[in-house]
């Protein structure tokens, strides 16, 4: 079994604690002079990713988690499972509802994800920061309408519900934030 | 990677001018700088630093060398020599410290006043720190480890128990285990996780009289029920900048320390590391009473260059050298 000693910690080494994987997000190295010294890191749970403080006494052993991020396509999902294949050896992997729960509503086919998989299995998925799509379900668009600020609810091809100025049309294809689900502007035409 | 160093030409500036600065001053104060080896023989036997241990390749002779963790052992046979009043501006080495105030090879500056009260040796650690660094406020503060200790947790450091301060670590530092922990751990956790980022930022802070097990090599005092080792450290804000001691010059305590070290190292399953055999051969010969405290010089000029990571103000540091 491998392990990590902290002096080997850094930002993303990842390690298991309590069963869960978790990954360094600051270690901050602190010793008197003359006395003990300790690794003080924040780390996150890469099930749950809460952010939590922790100390270790220097020299302290952690077990290395087998957690790696691939780049993979997303395929579609069949009900129970969200299909990912890895590009170049078109492996394919399942992902569950734990791991996609999060990103679910900017599952696109054919987009690429970064897919964290722990022990082999998916474990998380990280959509692009950017992604386009279509414009299923909203109000007619107002013409010449370009007011700063004015907004209508609009659905998106893969559900998510998100906020779009007036003149946009359903059918359109918008550019949106991930990660705060903002409707950045309309794609350009392909 | 990158060849180029990790420093801006300014801070090198800085450095250059600081180490003219300290030696216009120890000048002027008739210290004489002084030179020892940086290879020697023995190591640091405290078990809290770690030597770098070099193996030579040659028959004749292939026992160890320690790179020196601080120049105290030499520096202490010049003052059993009659020296007088000595300093040294020096690389020293500690294995496996890096951090964002670490780094394993750093320069310390380490100076000797014989005939000195270590609170005469603080009023000389103020006035250089303050000269060096223009933009230190000058109400320093000078209190004990005790009164820290009282104050912040109700406890008295030199009359507690591994029970009390295991409790204590648990109700004020989240997620770090005790149960691995011994006094001395308890007791630095709970000062750099919360008494130390309490300090002033703008100015000086000196911690003084020391709980006995954290002697290293100072003086005791007997106190009414307890001793205190009469050792201080300096800080600026969290950043710990200097360590003074009134010196120990018993020759018998001095080979105690050595022993009791190099026994704390077999119990915790260290590399047990050659005694400074010289070192104590010049403590049998006696040495004049004596304050003497080593500085950081990278953290100082940390400050100076007003930089958050030691690596700033290093041109090659560890992961480039």
């Amino acid at each position: 079994m491998a392990t990590y000693n902290t002096s080997e910690f850094k930002s993303g080494l990842k390690f298991i604690m309590d069963g869960d994987p978790y990954t360094i997000v600051e270690n901050e190295f602190v010793k008197p002079g003359k006395g003990q010294a300790f690794s003080r890191v924040r780390i996150r749970n890469l099930k749950t990713n809460r952010v939590i403080e922790k100390t270790f006494k220097s020299g302290e052993k952690v077990e290395a988690a087998d957690v790696m991020e691939i780049d993979m396509e997303y395929l579609y999902e069949d009900g129970e499972f969200w299909h990912f294949m890895e590009p170049t050896s078109f492996e394919q992997h399942a992902a569950g509802e734990a791991a996609v729960t999060d990103v679910k509503f900017w599952l696109k086919a054919q987009e690429q994800y970064i897919v964290t998989l722990w022990n082999g299995a998916p474990l998380s998925i990280t959509p692009p920061n950017f992604i386009e799509l279509k414009i299923t379900e909203c109000d007619p668009g107002v013409q010449g309408n370009t007011a700063q600020g004015a907004t209508k609810p609009a659905i998106v091809e893969t559900g998510a519900q998100i906020k779009v100025p007036l003149f946009v049309e359903e059918g359109e294809v918008v550019k949106i934030d991930t990660r705060t689900g903002e409707y950045l502007s309309r794609a350009k035409e392909a | 990677m990158s060849w180029k160093p990790a420093t801006a030409h300014t801070t090198r500036q800085l450095r250059a001018q600081m180490l003219h600065d300290i030696r216009a001053f120890f000048l002027q104060k008739n210290v004489l700088e002084v030179e020892t080896p940086a290879l020697s023989q023995a190591g640091n036997t405290d078990p809290f630093i770690e030597s770098f241990q070099l193996n030579q390749e040659i028959e004749q002779d292939n026992s160890p060398r320690y790179l020196h963790t601080s120049p105290e052992y030499a520096m202490k046979r010049l003052l059993a020599d009659n020296s007088g009043d000595i300093y040294q501006i020096c690389k020293v080495w500690r294995a496996s410290e890096t951090g964002r105030n670490h780094n394993p090879e750093f320069t310390m500056l380490e100076w000797y006043r014989v005939g000195f009260h270590y609170h005469q040796l603080i009023q000389e650690v103020t006035e250089l720190l303050l000269s060096l660094l223009p933009s230190v406020e000058k109400n320093t503060v000078i209190i004990a480890y005790k009164t820290l200790f009282i104050d912040t947790f109700g406890i008295n450091p030199h009359q507690t128990n591994q029970r009390e301060l295991a409790n204590c670590v648990q109700k004020n530092i989240s997620g770090l285990a005790t149960n691995n922990l011994d006094q001395q751990a308890l007791l630095d956790a709970l000062l750099t996780h919360c008494i130390e980022p309490e300090f002033d930022k703008k100015s000086l802070t000196f911690i003084i009289d020391y709980p006995a097990e954290q002697s290293a090599l100072a003086q005791l005092r007997t106190e009414k029920n307890y001793q205190v080792a009469e050792r201080f450290e300096v800080y600026l804000g969290t950043s710990e900048l200097a360590n003074g001691y009134q010196e120990e010059i018993s020759y018998q305590r001095n080979l105690e320390i050595l022993d009791t070290e190099n026994a704390h190292r077999k119990t915790n399953q260290q590399t047990i590391v050659t005694q400074d055999k010289h070192f104590l051969h010049a403590m049998k010969a006696g040495m004049p009473v004596t304050s003497g405290v080593a500085i950081g010089l990278d953290r100082i000029l940390m400050i100076l260059a007003n930089v958050k990571s030691i690596q700033e103000v290093i041109n090659f540091p560890w992961e480039s050298a």
